[in-house]
């Protein structure tokens, strides 16, 4: 409840605000709420956001699948840690508008440089956050696992992955709003569409009502991403906690 | 993997620990065990009884084949089905304890009906429940229940009633007595408790201080498990007399 009185405040003084400076260049809630519908009546607006969605959702995945087996694996071994570990700082230091320019430089301005350079961007963070949390996994249970002679797919069902589970959640919180934002920047330089590719023309017409109106409603879309998937994802993945009885 | 063993059922366990060492935090070595001999004939219940620190969980743990790290050799027992006891329960928290039963369970085996064994050790009601909300009592007898779903022929327990009440710790050393001669099965319970070795086990192997060894050891008659208070306190008596007997010599050597 306080979170909506909150926003409903929020949106008051961006109202306000608009309101005293009459300017074209801050407009108000209605003037943005007219470009959204008048946007997504014509498919216009779906469209974007669809592209740039898929881009997201290609980039996350990528990143997701080889952040985790890296993270486990330098988290898990020694050796691999020891040498893996200098590429990862060269990585995580890697401004990403220069991956985004080599992409498109060594593959060309097509989807594949897009989105790689995207997962790039997002996969060491990914793999620092997998790493501490293969570190953490508790050598007890691995000695019970061998004791019992679990088989491989079981000891990776029941006992790594769940004790990996809060881990995997913090990545693909963060990782979410990262690949989202780089994605703009993408398309912004490369792309004939999705929502980069809209603000960087409604940018060169100061089109500013158009912005808004995009940047609100991918912002609408990944709360609801968040709050339908990944939380109720999260609370099964916790729902062994103990309960208060 | 033990085929070569589980030829004749009857097989005994055999250790022979040389030497293990291992490196302290400072990477100082630190010898734990030499020279320990160790045979007990199949299907029965030995105890190693040793002072605190003297290196029996690492025994265990080479008996569990969980340690290879060391000087010596380990023929274990039946086909290498392993039922294990640590001190702590080790449950995996996010599975109910039926589920923390039946996974330790060979996978390619038919569900096996579990109520006799959840009966015995009084966990009917709790099977839906995650570990984390039962007591350390309860805990530990999911943890017994799951090595005896193995349907193990070779058993190892590592002081598995320690810190519990000694009602509970009673009841549930009854249950273990009903349990292990129920079934077939080589045991080998770790404990640095007398009184609990006398009433447990037919064999008793006594551990020197670190490097640890066999200071001697000794069969009790059968039969186990039911030996009175009287008993129990006359046999531990005279164990401890053979015990400092068996230090003094082996100091003055």
């Amino acid at each position: 409840m306080q979170r909506i009185y909150s926003l409903a405040a929020l949106i008051a003084v961006w109202a306000v605000a608009a309101a005293l400076i009459h300017s074209r260049l801050l407009p108000g809630p209605l003037t943005v709420g007219t470009v959204f519908l008048a946007d997504t009546r014509s498919g216009e607006l779906p469209y974007q956001m669809a592209c740039t969605l898929a881009r997201v959702a290609g980039s996350f995945a990528f990143a997701m699948v080889f952040g985790v087996i890296a993270g486990y694996a330098m988290g898990r071994l020694k050796t691999v840690d020891r040498y893996a570990d200098a590429w990862l700082i060269v990585l995580i230091n890697m401004p990403a508008l220069v991956t985004i320019i080599f992409a498109y430089v060594w593959i060309g301005l097509n989807e594949t440089a897009a989105i790689l350079a995207v997962a790039i961007n997002k996969l060491p963070n990914v793999i620092v956050v997998m790493r501490e949390g293969a570190r953490a996994l508790d050598p007890e249970l691995d000695e019970m696992a061998e004791a019992f002679r679990f088989s491989w797919p079981t000891r990776i069902r029941h006992v790594v992955v769940p004790q990996l589970a809060p881990y995997l959640a913090a990545s693909s919180r963060s990782g979410l709003s990262i690949v989202w934002k780089i994605v703009l920047v993408v398309e912004l330089i490369g792309r004939p569409n999705g929502v980069g590719f809209v603000l960087g023309s409604a940018f060169s017409l100061f089109d500013m009502a158009r912005i808004l109106s995009y940047a609100i409603s991918f912002i609408v879309l990944m709360l609801l991403v968040e709050s339908l998937l990944v939380q109720p994802l999260e609370r099964r993945a916790i729902r062994w906690r103990r309960r208060p009885a | 993997m033990n085929d070569a063993q589980s030829a004749g059922d009857a097989a005994p366990l055999e250790l022979r620990i040389d030497a293990k060492t291992y490196l302290s935090a400072d990477g100082t070595p630190v010898e734990v065990v030499r020279g320990l001999r160790l045979r007990l004939e199949a299907g029965a219940f030995g105890a190693l009884i040793g002072p605190s620190g003297c290196g029996k969980t690492t025994i265990l743990r080479i008996a569990a084949g969980l340690d290879r790290d060391f000087r010596g050799e380990s023929k274990t027992p039946g086909s290498g089905r392993l039922g294990m006891v640590f001190q702590e329960p080790r449950l995996l928290p996010w599975r109910t304890v039926e589920q923390n039963i039946r996974l330790a369970m060979p996978l390619h085996e038919t569900p096996v009906d579990l109520t006799g064994l959840v009966e015995t050790l009084g966990l009917g009601s709790h099977l839906a429940r995650y570990p984390g909300e039962l007591s350390l009592g309860l805990a530990r007898r999911a943890a017994i229940a799951r090595a005896f779903a193995v349907r193990p022929d070779f058993l190892l327990l590592d002081e598995p009633f320690v810190s519990l009440d000694e009602a509970v710790a009673d009841r549930l050393r009854s249950e273990l007595v009903a349990l292990t001669s129920r079934a077939k099965v080589t045991t080998l319970f770790v404990t640095h408790d007398l009184a609990e070795a006398v009433q447990l086990a037919d064999r008793l192997f006594f551990l020197s201080d670190r490097p640890t060894y066999v200071l001697f050891e000794t069969s009790l008659p059968p039969p186990r498990g039911s030996r009175s208070k009287q008993t129990v306190a006359s046999i531990s008596d005279e164990m401890r007399a053979r015990t400092a007997q068996a230090r003094a010599e082996a100091q003055g050597k």
